[in-house]
């Protein structure tokens, strides 16, 4: 009998860190199911999905535009508006903001280079499902790599978000032209995150930093809550 | 019929890319005080009748095609 939280984790054509975030999420106790981006339905006991960096549909048209109109959306749309976790990571943040499931944009960085660095941030708020095993104030190291992470949306939204704790991680360092430095966001419900750096990549102090796991982790308690409530017979 | 849908990033957007376009057009010697880069979309559409293929459009820019938070767009019908 299998008692690890299932992880969905979705393949687009172009995410080329579908496997690291898969090992990663092992490595931190869940199961990872592989689900391609032409299914319409997550696997039996999915109890959270991640979508994964990389450069779904060569990045045509927006980034993550062309990924947040698949078919297997409509099922992760469901899943998020039920309360499950659902994680984008890099180009997977850029999905789910073009699917309008987190506010806001990723557009080009300001400097016009893809950055490639390990990154400090400050958590700024841990009352949702991803940073409960963090601390407010607490710094991150998680290495970014991006071309397009510069996230924006307008004063309004930016100054309501941060109110209400959807502001959840920012770079200590302006690191892509980002508004308010933000690294990460939430929805309102926080069972919804994105996040530029990549955690999966920062799970072993062997690789210079173990602070992903800490997200993933959480991620992983989440999942096992959220599977463990699906399981339940009515 | 034909269309050409004409996407721009919003007045006051950043647009790194029209920076960049610019500044190398003033090294070149041209007189360019500003560039926006945006994106044009040539369509062939199945429908015949105009105000049909202008609502087909807008759904599309809806859906796909631009992303209201921060591109705005235009339809020119029959030009492509």
């Amino acid at each position: 009998m299998n008692h690890r939280a299932v992880v969905a984790v979705v393949v687009f054509p172009g995410s080329n860190d579908d496997r690291d975030a898969g090992w990663a999420l092992g490595s931190v106790g869940a199961e990872p199911a592989f689900v391609w981006h032409e299914e319409t339905v997550l696997p039996d006991g999915t109890g959270a999905v991640v979508l994964p960096g990389g450069f779904s549909y060569g990045d045509y048209l927006r980034t993550g535009a062309i990924a947040s109109v698949a078919p297997i959306m409509d099922a992760v749309r469901e899943f998020a508006s039920a309360g499950g976790p659902v994680l984008g990571i890099c180009n997977g943040f850029q999905v789910l903001c073009e699917a309008r499931l987190l506010p806001g944009v990723l557009r080009p960085n300001r400097q016009l280079e893809f950055v490639c660095s390990d990154a400090t941030m400050r958590v700024e708020a841990v009352d949702n499902l991803f940073l409960r095993r963090c601390a407010v104030g607490q710094e991150l190291v998680i290495p970014v790599k991006h071309g397009e992470g510069a996230w924006y949306a307008d004063e309004g939204t930016f100054v309501q978000l941060a109110a209400r704790g959807q502001i959840v991680l920012r770079y200590a360092d302006d690191v892509n032209g980002s508004l308010g430095n933000v690294a990460g966001v939430v929805n309102e419900s926080g069972n919804v995150m994105g996040l530029m750096p990549h955690p999966e990549h920062a799970v072993d102090p062997l690789l210079g930093s173990a602070d992903g796991g800490l997200l993933l982790a959480a991620l992983v308690d989440a999942a096992a809550r959220h599977g463990a409530l699906a399981a339940t017979p009515v | 019929m034909k269309a050409t849908i004409l996407v721009r990033p919003k007045a006051g957007i950043l647009d790194p890319q029209g920076d960049a376009v610019g500044h190398s057009l003033r090294k070149l010697g041209f007189d360019v005080a500003g560039a926006r880069v945006g994106r044009v979309i040539d369509l062939e559409l199945g429908v015949d009748d105009a105000d049909a293929a202008r609502a087909e459009i807008e759904r599309m820019c809806g859906e796909l095609l631009a992303n209201p938070l921060i591109e705005s767009f235009e339809i020119r019908l029959g030009e492509s």
